[in-house]
């Protein structure tokens, strides 16, 4: 049944969201922290911890993938409602934000890369 | 045409559908024929979307009552919902097999992008704690921008900022892979993981990959799955309390 897949992923979506929401409250700063990452992090377990299980049939995990599919025509919906008037004075923010950011991280990966290949010689 | 209107407002979550499908199929063509694959049809999208938005105002085009369904569509209730459901295309096994290199390479890549994306903030006028930690998040991916930026409550216009980052680095990622992959030795699965590791955008990644050997797309998939995962899970909590640290 895909909606067992649907809830399992409502039930991980909203422990995240409350263990969010409250751990927002306990420090002071109000709001969600971190909730979407504890959300996430709840599906991978028990994901994990259910694939053991021949009762988690792939029909039941159609229904979080058809979800995880939709997420970029979210993203779509959520950025043509963004106030992008007021945002365009910051316009050189993000191109600079971007490109910079990007490409400093960048200049790590042959660093890096030597680091790990010299360890596992 | 007024009755038409109004069915298509009555039903406007249905109808946002509509409009992101059609939206979506015009880029993907756009992406295969015009721009032959070298930019993803996800990052034109999205840059078209940022686009349409700024023909609305303050909630972009769900200003027009036509296209109010797409704030539903595109709030933080299914933003969220879909977020979450992409985990399930990771798993701890994976993440094992990526090794200790591909975890130093997440944690590399979201920190140092999160500092220079929220620095340039900073330097540019952005100076509090939440508008530098939502830029910075944006300049991770357009996805771990306003998923933060929501969590700390900043304004829409740092929200759009920090998407328009993330789908500029998207785009800048996909062109530049291919033009410095022999610099940076990017011929082989280990540095294929630390690349998917340090830039993360998962689009990004996988275009840029294909444009240089597809061969080694997997590999650097594998990683970049969890830099959204990893970016949501420390921008709004941990470093944006080193932020305020910072900052204060």
């Amino acid at each position: 049944m895909k909606i067992y897949g649907v809830a399992l992923l409502a039930l991980c979506f909203l422990a995240g969201q409350i263990l969010g929401t409250y751990l927002g409250d306990w420090l002071g700063t109000g709001g969600n922290v971190g909730g979407v990452g504890f959300g996430m992090l709840f599906l991978i377990l028990l994901n994990d911890r259910f694939n053991l299980s021949r009762h988690y049939t792939t029909e039941s995990k159609d229904g979080i993938t058809f979800w995880s599919a939709m997420y970029i025509p979210v993203v779509i919906a959520m950025s043509a409602t963004l106030n992008v008037k007021s945002a365009l004075t910051g316009g050189w923010v993000a191109l600079f934000a971007g490109i910079i950011g990007t490409s400093a991280s960048m200049l790590l990966i042959p660093w890096l890369a030597k680091k790990f290949r010299t360890k596992s010689n | 045409m007024e009755l038409f209107n109004q069915i298509l407002i009555k039903n406007g979550l249905i109808f946002a559908f509509l409009a992101v499908g059609v939206l979506m199929l015009i880029t993907n063509l756009l992406s295969r024929y015009f721009f032959k694959n070298k930019i993803p049809g996800v990052a034109l999208a999205i840059g078209a979307a940022l686009v349409l938005a700024y023909f609305g105002n303050q909630h972009g085009i769900a200003d027009f009552s036509l296209f109010g369904g797409m704030a539903l569509l595109g709030g933080a209730m299914f933003r969220d919902f879909t977020i979450v459901a992409t985990s399930m295309g990771a798993s701890f096994n994976e993440l094992k097999k990526a090794g200790v290199a591909g975890v130093i390479s997440l944690f590399l890549g979201v920190v140092v992008t999160f500092f220079i994306g929220g620095g340039i903030g900073y330097l540019m006028g952005y100076r509090d704690a939440i508008s530098f930690t939502t830029i910075g998040a944006g300049a991770c991916t357009y996805i771990v921008g306003p998923i933060t930026g929501a969590s700390l409550g900043a304004p829409s216009e740092i929200i759009a900022i920090s998407v328009a980052a993330g789908v500029i680095k998207t785009i800048f990622i996909t062109i530049i892979t291919p033009i410095i992959a022999k610099k940076i030795g990017l011929d082989n699965p280990l540095t294929a993981m630390i690349f998917g590791g340090i830039v993360g955008t998962t689009s990004g990644v996988a275009a840029g990959l294909a444009a240089t050997d597809p061969k080694l797309v997997p590999y650097g998939a594998l990683t970049a799955t969890f830099y959204t995962g990893l970016g949501v899970m420390i921008c709004p909590t941990v470093l944006y309390f080193i932020v305020k640290l910072i900052l204060n």
